[in-house]
């Protein structure tokens, strides 16, 4: 595999704990006043234009939230948050929504251009060589930057296609029939206190429809950027695959490095119709915090997947790298009769990473099946831990899972944790599930350094070859990126 | 979802109250224990779906009420008691507790063997020195059903096997409920078995049929290094009855421990077991069989905590699911920082016989040291449609080729089982329940 030399090689080039995207952009911001109440609330809806009944939805969320309690049953610890001390709302100054890529900030660009995301058209994810010298995969770009989208590329095309890809500010504007009848639907607003806060305050985040009958022409991703100090990031995707459609979406995200904590609460729905796939890959790389496990982001991300109509499919691939915590469960629920639910899973954890991942997949209807493949690393001081249900409603005959979810320890100081739900209420429903937790074999290292290779090259083998059922699934451009990210990730873990 | 709820005490919570208030200065020996244990109780109230151990056995919706303390057993129940537990094929020396109190004349303590000794819990809850020292303190737990069996413990059996003794002969406590009325026992049993020694230990439990009696029993069982055990539970109780039973398991170091348990009865059961392997080189068994239909609801919950290294696990479940019936199985196993060389195996398979039973699995892996090969497998589905297909064309009516394949499922499992006696009449006992089901 020559990709794992490339990767040993640019472990080489990178000092320990060097996060690689931790810069900070100096930038002028226009932040809502700190602290959250109903005012900030309606600053954040009037910013946005939004329609009145968006801002109503926004306040019986807050209102909700008020008599919630945030959730402590996952497996991390962190010193209590304090929600009035937290901007949940900043913009770059005199941010308006640029017509054109030219009138974005060019410190903005150069951001971008710095994380190697391209925002001009007809450039492609860095990382991929191509030697034929073709164009490859097109991407379309949505960039968020703190709580606004600034820019969003390859409209155009998309639009003689009939897709809409847009920030979901925006689609409030130009298509608030669509929104209103979708938000929300897959993840209510009483869902769970994470979800009801983002309900409230989400600032931006990506809209995507899709036709009836479209085979979405190009890969559509989205880039998170956390910039500013004492920043939550609350970003809100809402996916709609028509009948008989078709979407890839990728989604990434990076942060600075800060001795602070800094607060991202997501919400992503998708939603299949009859016929519909979707597949949304993530490769999450938020600032885990330093080597002494100071400062990082709290990942509490709420990610649901609706297969609604019959022989839908909604497919999630996720790289978790990053985050101090992470606390996210991206879901099926399989209502669509023949529906199908996938999720695949690479969680890496370093340092004083704390990761508490894993899915659930619901069986409502009838022959549904479901695939989830989980690979957990924990090296450092961290701790690891999938979590993950799987159920079959009475009436889902013939529901299926296959479960596979295995641990690698990398050091005598971290825990792997594995913590599996598996209810089947219905007689024809099979349910498989295996999981393993282990160390590298010293037999394998063995062999592989007899053979030449150092014991970094030997572990950066055997790893890339444990997540290998899963990077298949990635896009190509996030397969390679995210295989130097493992690498990256894992770096220091060994000896 | 998350918002604060303020619980009202059900009327089981305040019949309990009532009872520990009543009886508090009638229960002897183990005062503050008792005082402390119940505290426990008051603060927490019955287990529910939101505590994480008891999320599929809500206590506190399936106890309805607390039934009366059991008085003890009079002569007509005693006598009722006389031939209980029996098991063809298996000579032990039985020892009867009768609606949750040691009847002398149904023990047989004649001629022990040398190293030998079995009192019962009320005897030593007052006889002076320290012949309880320890009880309570084998596993800790603030399991709320353990609190409460320590709270209103009556009676059970102190058995203590002296170093290097190896009894063949097992020992069988009968725990039989033969009372028209409707109560609640509180049994704890403690055995010893000394470095080196040996013991199988047979633990049953039946009783009427058309009584909801409660049963809360609880075995505190230290295994000595070195030292070979094997604990072979029968859960026979009657259709009517609530089972609560928690053993705790304290191992040493290079000893085995083989662990067994076999439901039938009860309507609603919950099997808990907390073993903790405290020394090196151990060898851990623990499995069971669940044979269940009609509205049956038996949960088994096991915590294995691999506190020293190198030891090995072994747990294998198997349950066979009719009817309404409900089954849960929630295993946890730990390994903790420095139980380096731990190989811990966890497998849990549901047979799901009608369309509307249920099986809920929660094996779990909680993994502190890197060193360590741990896995579990769980499944949940039918019988295998080509299985009985293939047995079908070969001339075997359909029930009997179900009762073939279950069979040989259950068998899987009732394998581990050391002791042949005990193995085949666990075969046969399975046999009669597919007979019964047919």
């Amino acid at each position: 595999m020559p990709a794992v030399q490339e990767t040993v090689e640019k472990v080489r080039r990178i000092d320990v704990d060097q996060y690689k995207y931790g810069f900070e952009t100096a930038i002028e911001s226009e932040k809502a006043p700190k602290g959250l109440n109903e005012d900030v609330i309606r600053f954040i809806s009037a910013k946005k234009g939004e329609p009145a009944w968006m801002l109503e939805w926004r306040l019986e969320a807050y209102r909700r939230w008020l008599t919630m309690r945030e959730p402590h049953w996952a497996r991390a610890e962190y010193a209590p948050i304090d929600y009035q001390d937290i901007y949940y709302y900043a913009a770059p100054k005199q941010f308006k929504a640029p017509k054109s890529l030219d009138e974005v900030d060019p410190e903005i660009l150069r951001t971008y251009e710095k994380l190697g995301i391209p925002l001009r058209e007809q450039e492609i994810l860095a990382g991929v060589a191509r030697s034929d010298g073709s164009g490859g995969a097109r991407v379309a770009v949505d960039a968020v930057f703190d709580s606004v989208s600034v820019a969003t590329t390859f409209k155009e095309e998309l639009k003689k296609a009939g897709v809409i890809f847009m920030p979901i500010s925006e689609a409030l504007r130009e298509h608030p029939d669509l929104v209103r009848q979708y938000i929300g639907s897959v993840v209510p607003i009483t869902d769970n206190f994470f979800a009801t806060l983002n309900s409230a305050v989400f600032s931006d985040g990506s809209f995507v429809y899709v036709p009836p009958g479209v085979r979405c022409p190009m890969e559509l991703s989205t880039y998170f950027r956390i910039n500013e100090r004492k920043t939550g990031q609350f970003e809100r995707t809402l996916i709609i695959a028509d009948k008989g459609s078709y979407v890839s979406y990728l989604e990434g995200c990076t942060a600075p490095m800060r001795d602070e904590h800094q607060l991202h609460a997501a919400v992503v729905e998708l939603i299949a119709l009859d016929d519909a796939e979707i597949k949304y890959s993530t490769v999450q790389n938020w600032y885990p915090g330093d080597s002494e496990g100071r400062g990082g982001v709290y990942n509490f991300v709420t990610k649901r997947g609706d297969c609604r109509g019959k022989n839908s499919k909604i497919s999630w691939t996720q790289v978790e790298t990053g985050s101090a915590i992470t606390w996210k469960y991206p879901s099926c629920i399989l209502r669509g009769d023949n529906s199908r639910g996938e999720f695949y899973s690479i969680a890496i954890s370093n340092g004083y990473q704390q990761v508490d991942s894993g899915t659930k997949m619901l069986h409502l209807g009838r022959n549904t099946t479901s695939r989830i493949i989980s690979k957990g690393i924990a090296a450092g001081h961290s701790q690891n831990t999938y979590r993950g249900l799987v159920s079959a409603h009475r009436k889902a005959t013939g529901a299926r899972n296959f479960t596979n979810c295995d641990s690698l320890l990398i050091g005598d100081q971290c825990g792997a944790h594995t913590i599996p739900y598996i209810e089947a209420k219905n007689a024809s429903a099979v349910f498989e599930h295996e999981a393993t937790t282990s160390k590298i074999s010293e037999d394998t290292l063995f062999y592989c350094m007899q053979r030449g290779l150092s014991e970094e090259e030997a572990v950066a083998l055997v790893v890339n070859g444990f997540v290998k059922d899963v990077l298949q699934q990635l896009p190509m451009e996030f397969a390679v990126e995210a295989q130097k990210l493992i690498s990256i990730s894992l770096e220091g873990s060994v000896g | 979802m998350n918002a604060e709820i303020r619980t009202m005490r059900t009327q089981a919570e305040l019949a309990l109250l009532d009872a520990f208030a009543n009886h508090k200065d009638r229960l002897v020996g183990a005062r503050d224990e008792r005082v402390a244990a119940f505290k426990k109780f008051e603060e927490a109230g019955l287990p529910h779906r939101r505590v994480e151990e008891w999320k599929y056995t809500d206590l506190r919706a399936l106890m309805r009420d607390a039934k009366p303390l059991a008085a003890k057993p009079d002569a007509a129940a005693i006598a009722a008691a006389r031939e209980a537990g029996r098991i063809a094929g298996v000579d032990a020396r039985r020892i009867v507790l009768v609606n949750g109190t040691f009847v002398p004349e149904l023990a047989d303590t004649a001629a022990l063997e040398r190293g030998l000794t079995i009192t019962s819990l009320a005897e030593a809850l007052v006889a002076p020195g320290n012949a309880l020292a320890g009880l309570g303190r084998t596993v800790q737990t603030n399991d709320v059903v353990v609190a409460l069996n320590t709270a209103f413990m009556a009676d059970g059996v102190v058995i203590r096997v002296a170093k290097d003794a190896a009894i063949e002969r097992p020992i069988h406590i009968v725990h039989v409920f033969s009372g028209r009325e409707a109560a609640a026992t509180f049994t704890r049993s403690l055995v010893v078995v000394e470095p080196g020694a040996k013991l199988t230990l047979i633990e049953s439990h039946e009783g009427a049929p058309d009584v909801d009696y409660q049963v809360n029993t609880a075995l505190e069982l230290v295994v000595g290094d070195g030292a070979r055990v094997e604990h072979v539970k029968l859960g026979l109780e009657g259709s009517k009855a609530l089972h609560l039973s928690s053993t705790m398991a304290a191992v040493g170091a290079d000893a085995v421990l083989r662990d067994f348990a076999f439901m039938t009865g009860g309507a609603v059961c919950r099997n808990q077991l907390f073993i903790r392997l405290d020394g090196a080189s151990t060898q851990l068994v623990v499995s069971g069989a669940n044979l269940l239909k009609g509205r049956q609801h038996v949960d088994t919950t096991m915590l294995v905590d691999h506190a020293a290294g190198g030891c090995q696990g072994r747990e294998k479940f198997k349950s066979v699911v009719d009817e309404q019936s409900r089954v849960v199985f929630q295993g946890k196993i730990i390994v903790r920082p420095g139980a380096q060389k731990t190989d811990a195996r966890m497998a849990t398979h549901a047979l799901l016989l009608s369309e509307e039973a249920e099986a809920d699995n929660k094996p779990e892996l909680e993994i502190f040291a890197d060193d360590v090969q741990c896995g579990h497998g769980a499944t949940a589905g039918a019988l295998d449609e080509e299985l009985l297909f293939y047995l079908k064309a070969r001339g075997i009516p359909a029930k009997e080729a179900e009762a073939l394949l279950i069979q040989s499922f259950v068998g899987d499992a009732i394998e581990n089982v050391a002791h042949e006696g005990l193995r085949e009449a666990l075969v046969a006992a399975t046999a009669q329940w597919l007979q019964a089901r047919s």
